[in-house]
């Protein structure tokens, strides 16, 4: 039972975060898009965390940068931009939908659609024909059990 | 044919997974090259008063070195940047990434200093805009102030002779 209420407790931990800096913001949809932006925008030096959650130094120096960035009025797609033209799209967590990264957001699609095909085509395959049997069929059939188990 | 498709499917997924092991997930390809080099204006290492950008090496082929005393793989790389200098064949700048003047200076006097110059970037704020994550990187610039080649990670032995001096060969073969 102690193991259970382990289990559940560990389950139950949020992820934890790194934005520790105290920042100060005049709206609260600037708080907002501050929030969404750093939980979006991946750390480069740990490349599995985003800066919100990273501790790094890269990632303080890039929360500061987006913090300054929204305090000067800069749009979110301004600030995405900034991102990408110097760290490149592999910076977002959620791509943007470009020719470049097509495979990333339609692989999955293509990947189902190819399952699918393949479950469709094995199983016109080896669909079962419903016919009736023969009378030499349905005979044999019939002599079979007859003789039951010990034959 | 039953037990060749799971076998050429089997082999496809080797060969993928295999093509995955050599790439380094840490070579992130930058979206500088054949851009204009960020531009800076920062204060130089040894004469903090003076200070350069990057239009002062308008018309020079150049490699500009991110490097810290912090950094652990910079002293990796560091007997391969002095050898670059003794050949005198490219300008190098270091740009001293988030780094404390002192422990800088003391780190090029200890290790012995390959930089014709190094600019100081307290703040990172230039690193941010030349997309540095993992110092130490090393850009190429040519005679027009384009990047042409990011080198993430420390430099290895060989690559002076394979990536480095072919890009400053071609490079300073180039018109303006």
């Amino acid at each position: 039972m102690k193991f259970l209420y382990a289990v559940i407790l560990s389950l139950l931990v949020y992820q934890a975060r790194a934005d520790i800096e105290y920042r100060d913001f005049k709206q609260p949809e600037q708080e907002q898009a501050y929030q969404t932006l750093i939980s979006e925008l991946r750390c480069l030096v740990c490349q599995n965390q985003t800066i919100a959650d990273s501790n790094a130094d890269l990632a303080k120096d890039l929360r500061r940068q987006v913090y300054e960035m929204l305090q000067q009025g800069k749009s979110r797609q301004y600030i995405v931009d900034f991102m990408t033209d110097r760290y490149g799209d592999f910076v977002m967590y959620k791509p943007a939908l470009k020719l470049k990264t097509m495979l990333l957001w339609l692989g999955p699609v293509l990947f189902l659609v190819i399952g699918l095909a393949t479950v469709w085509v094995l199983r016109s395959k080896t669909a079962v024909i419903d016919e009736p049997l023969s009378k030499e069929q349905q005979a044999k059939l019939d002599s079979i059990l007859d003789k039951g188990d010990d034959a | 044919m039953k037990y060749l498709l799971p076998l050429f499917l089997f082999i496809a997924l080797a060969i993928f997974l295999a093509i995955g092991l050599k790439l380094n997930p840490r070579e992130i390809p930058s979206p500088l090259i054949d851009k204009p080099a960020p531009a800076f204006n920062l204060p130089i290492l040894a004469t903090p008063e003076q200070r350069l950008s990057q239009a002062d090496f308008k018309g020079k082929v150049w490699l500009l070195n991110v490097w810290a005393s912090w950094c652990v793989s910079c002293r990796e790389e560091h007997p391969l940047l002095i050898e670059l200098a003794k050949q005198n064949k490219v300008l190098l700048v270091g740009l001293n990434y988030k780094d404390e003047a002192q422990a800088a200076n003391a780190w090029l006097s200890k290790h012995g200093n390959p930089y014709n110059v190094s600019v100081m970037d307290a703040d990172g704020r230039t690193g941010i805009d030349y997309g540095v994550y993992g110092v130490p990187e090393t850009f190429v610039i040519d005679k027009r102030g384009v990047v042409r080649y990011k080198h993430t990670g420390p430099v290895q032995p060989g690559d002076l002779e394979k990536i480095f001096l072919p890009w400053i060969q071609q490079l300073e073969a180039e018109n303006v």
